[in-house]
Parts: structure tokens; sequence; C-alpha cells
């Protein structure tokens, strides 16, 4: 299963192997990864799932809808060019290695 | 304080445990839960859960190694019967005395049932809790034609669901549109028509007075009228009432739930209460108390009691947001909109893609909005800022709402 490596604000990283079409924000919150909310459970109304995709990774990641990108609008911490909302990350193969780095805050 | 006993374990309970252990609280947390099993997210049951694109894995809020991990006590498929405020002590159904150094109550709410006869014939569900999910989503295999009685977020969303899955779906509400407790005439008429166009039926203004059966299995929803609905499934929808007796035994106020403070604290300083049971005075409600049921409601009241429990008081203060997903329409409200008398719609709803602006004379309360998810972003911050936009730039589609939730003075 290709893997995501999450970094939180104290440096820490965990790593999950994550089933192809399972979102990020999805398994971080069954392994209870702490640093993602999720308040809406991956509808994309919320943006509590924010991540900081690595900059070099962005291509691999699924290209960005409008709703995500109005969502992100809402953040708590800063919205970034790298700013993507974890629940429209949905596992490819080609995510394979990914990282993503954990906000301030999601609220 | 050592001791933190927490009745309910809906979005709010957990929150506060989760968030008790974020601030760094040491002592015992115990989180008591009248279902079996973890914690789960409500919202996904009227939608991914009931079509079967996420499993029960997927709904938890956490995995059973977070409680073991944070030292969460969780107390499942047991409740408290009594309150004991002199003692600080709670009682639970199986007989185990807990005591506390703080209560919280996010007991949330339960399904109201019209007075009726036959709610209690087969084929009759509900849509609140998981295993009442489960039960809906075994009868929706079977049924052809579905009544839904009451036209609010639930019953809509599941319309929408059965209505995708080929299901006949006649809603019947009482009120005379749908949504009409929470959003605006406007909102309430484009939501109807895109039901109609997805092919359920509406009749409004009219009780159901009776569910008939036969053998035990629901057959029919008689209206006020004479009207016969037939039916082989029917959603019971109309709305929730506070779990607010064990308060009320306790001798706590009940305004419409359990009256609080503006720190979420009841008479009794050892004692609060959160979420959907909860009675609090907000600073962006123009009635006093209000009760919100929501997941946004429930977990900010829970942040803001666990600062307070653990040294970091402040007064509760968030903008109330609340959704709903009904097929492919999504409905984001930013604020209360409910005491609004006038709207300013920006966008067209003939586009499908608009936002309804709800003001008080000249007070924005809160904005609906359709499938526009950036003023929902946007005006959120604007209400949280305390910031105003007149009706006429609201409606004005080149004004700048981005500047003016940023750069505005109050």
């Amino acid at each position: 299963m290709p893997r995501v490596t999450y970094v939180s604000q104290d440096g820490s990283e965990t790593t999950l192997d994550i089933a192809v079409g399972t979102s990020v924000m999805q398994a971080a919150a069954y392994n209870g990864v702490d640093g993602i909310v999720a308040e809406c459970g991956g509808s994309c109304m919320c943006a509590t799932c924010h991540v900081y995709v690595k900059e070099d990774q962005l291509a691999r990641t699924p290209p960005m809808q409008p709703d995500e990108d109005a969502m992100l609008e809402g953040t708590a911490s800063e919205r970034r060019p790298n700013s993507r909302l974890s629940c429209q990350l949905a596992m490819t193969p080609e995510m394979d290695g990914l990282v993503v780095y954990l906000p301030e805050t999601q609220v | 304080m050592n001791q933190i006993v927490i009745l309910g374990a809906g979005h709010g309970g957990f929150q506060l445990a989760a968030s008790l252990r974020q601030n760094g609280f040491d002592g015992r947390v115990l989180l008591i839960s009248d279902e079996p099993g973890l914690p789960y997210q409500r919202p996904p049951l009227s939608k991914e859960y009931l079509e079967g694109k996420i499993g029960p894995d997927l709904l938890l809020m956490r995995p059973e190694a977070f409680y073991r991990d944070h030292r969460i006590e969780l107390i499942a498929d047991e409740r408290a019967v009594r309150i004991d405020p002199a003692a600080r002590e709670v009682t639970l159904a199986r007989g185990t005395r807990l005591g506390y150094h703080h209560l919280v109550l996010a007991t949330g709410a339960r399904n109201r049932a019209p007075p009726v006869p036959g709610l209690d014939l087969e084929g009759v569900c509900y849509l609140r809790s998981r295993a009442e999910t489960d039960a809906l989503q075994t009868q929706l295999a079977e049924a052809q034609t579905v009544v839904v009685i009451g036209a609010g977020f639930i019953g809509l969303e599941f319309a929408a669901v059965a209505a995708a899955k080929g299901k006949r779906v006649h809603i019947v509400e009482i009120a005379d549109r749908v949504m009409g407790r929470v959003v605006a005439v406007e909102t309430s008429g484009f939501f109807a028509a895109k039901h109609r166009e997805a092919g359920v039926q509406f009749t409004f203004g009219m009780p159901a007075v009776a569910i008939l059966g036969q053998s035990g299995r629901v057959r029919a929803v008689e209206l006020r009228d004479g009207t016969r609905l037939a039916a082989d499934l029917v959603l019971v929808s109309i709305g929730v009432a506070p779990n607010a007796e064990l308060a009320a035994e306790a001798g706590l106020a009940i305004v419409n739930g359990v009256l609080v403070d503006d720190r979420l604290r009841t008479a009794d300083p050892a004692i609060s209460a959160i979420g959907d049971c909860a009675a609090f005075p907000s600073r962006h409600a123009r009635i006093a108390p209000v009760r919100l049921e929501s997941v946004q409601n429930a977990a900010d009241h829970a942040r803001c009691v666990a600062d307070r429990l653990t040294g970091k008081d402040r007064p509760y203060a968030s903008l109330p947001w609340f959704w709903s997903e009904q097929g492919a329409l999504r409905l984001q409200i930013a604020g209360l909109t409910t005491e609004h008398d006038r709207t300013a719609i920006r966008g067209r709803i003939e586009d499908g893609s608009f936002s309804v602006f709800c003001y008080a004379g000249h007070t924005l309360l809160g904005i609906e909005s359709i499938n526009r998810p950036a003023d929902h972003a946007i005006g959120r911050r604007l209400l949280a800022a305390g910031r105003q936009v007149s009706p006429a730039e609201a409606a004005d589609e080149s004004f700048d709402l981005r500047a003016a939730a940023t750069s505005r003075a109050a």
C-alpha cells in the first residue's frame, strides 16, 4: 500500500500505509493522528483537515476542485500555495511517499 | 481537580475528552456512552454511511487505541440514571456510582415522535443513531414506496438518497415549506424545486394522523384530510428533543435544554452542559438562550469547557455554522439566520449557485450558501469578526467580499 508521512508541529512523524481510495484525512482519523480534526467527516464543508503538502510532491496529488479551493479560504491556519484539505486527497499509487505537514491549529 | 465525568459520547462528549488530554489534563476522564462500541460521527449516517460508501470503521471518531493512549475511560452501553449534586456523584444504570470533581452533561437529544398510532409497525424508521441507520438501510433495500414525515435536514438528506436509489418518495411536512425552522424562504423554495426535479413529492401544511399497517408491517400514512399515502417504509424525521431530564431531576434549570451561562456552566459550578442538550447565551443570536443542534456547536462547546477546566477560562463566542448535503446540493449556513426580516441574494438562484444574506434591519445575521462554498468560508470569517456588508454590497457580485472580511472595521 502507498505510504504517507504526517509531520506534526513538534516535528514528530507518523507514517501510515493507506489503501488506494482512502483519503489522507480518513487514514489519519482512523489511526488517531492528532492534528487533523475533520469536523465534517470528510465532506469538504469545514476546512479542519488542512495540511501542507511537501512542495515538490504537489503535482502527485489529485487536482484541486473548486469546492476545496473555496473552503481553503476558511482555514484557521494560514493558507499557503501547498495547502490542501486532506479529505480531498484520496490515495493513489503515485502518492506513495507523500509527506504532509500539519498546521499549527485547525480551529 | 482529578476526576471529570462526561455523560454522553457524541461529538461533544468525545471532543471534550480529547481536548482535556490535548490541554494536558492529567486526572481521570470517564466518558459514559449509552450506545455500544466506540464513539462515532453522526453526519455521515444520513449520507455516505447510509449509501454504503463507508463502513463502520471509517465512521469512528478514533480507533480503540486512542482511548487507551489518552487514558480516556470509555464506559459504553451504559447510562446515568441519577445525579446527586450535593454528593457530587452520578449513579449508572448498572448501579455503579461515580464521584466527580466536575460533571459535563453532553447527553444530546433524542428523536421526537409524532402523536400518532402505528409508530411500532415494522418499517417505521428513524435516523439518528448508527443502529437506527443500520435498520433503515435494511428496510430501504426492500422498500419501493417511502413516506418521510418531516422536511428538515435529515428528512431531505434521506429523501435524496432514497430517490437516487429509484424509490418513490413522498414527504409530508406540517409547515408550509422545507427546512422552515432554519432557512430563508428563497432557500426553501430552491431546495423543494430541486427535490421535485429528482422525483420527490411533497405535501405541505398537513400533519400525519396515523401510520397504518397490516400484519404488523407499515402500509400507509394517513393525513388529516383523509389522504392515504401508500408506504412500505416511513422515516420519522420531525426533529429532536434535548435529553435534559437527569439535569431537571438534579434541580438544574431547564429552558428548552440545560440552562448554562456564557462559560457553559450550570448554576452548579461543578456541572457544565454542552452540545445539543445545552441552552446557552450566544453573542451571535438575537434570542437567549439558544439551543443548537450541530457538530460545530458540540465540538466548540467542548473545547471551551476543556479550556476552562484546564485553566484557560474564556466566554463561549464561536460563530455557529451548519451544513447539509442533499444529493448534489450543498447547503452551508454561517451564523443564525432565523430572526431575519430581509434578504439579499448574491449570485443567481436560476444558476443553482447562490447565497442568501439574511438581515434584521441593517444587521447581517447570517449567510445561507447553496453550492457556493467560497461565500460560506469568507462569510464565516466576516461574521466571526463582527463585520458587516450592506444588502446592496452583498447582492453586487463585483463587490469584494474577501476584502470586506479582512479589512473593514466592525
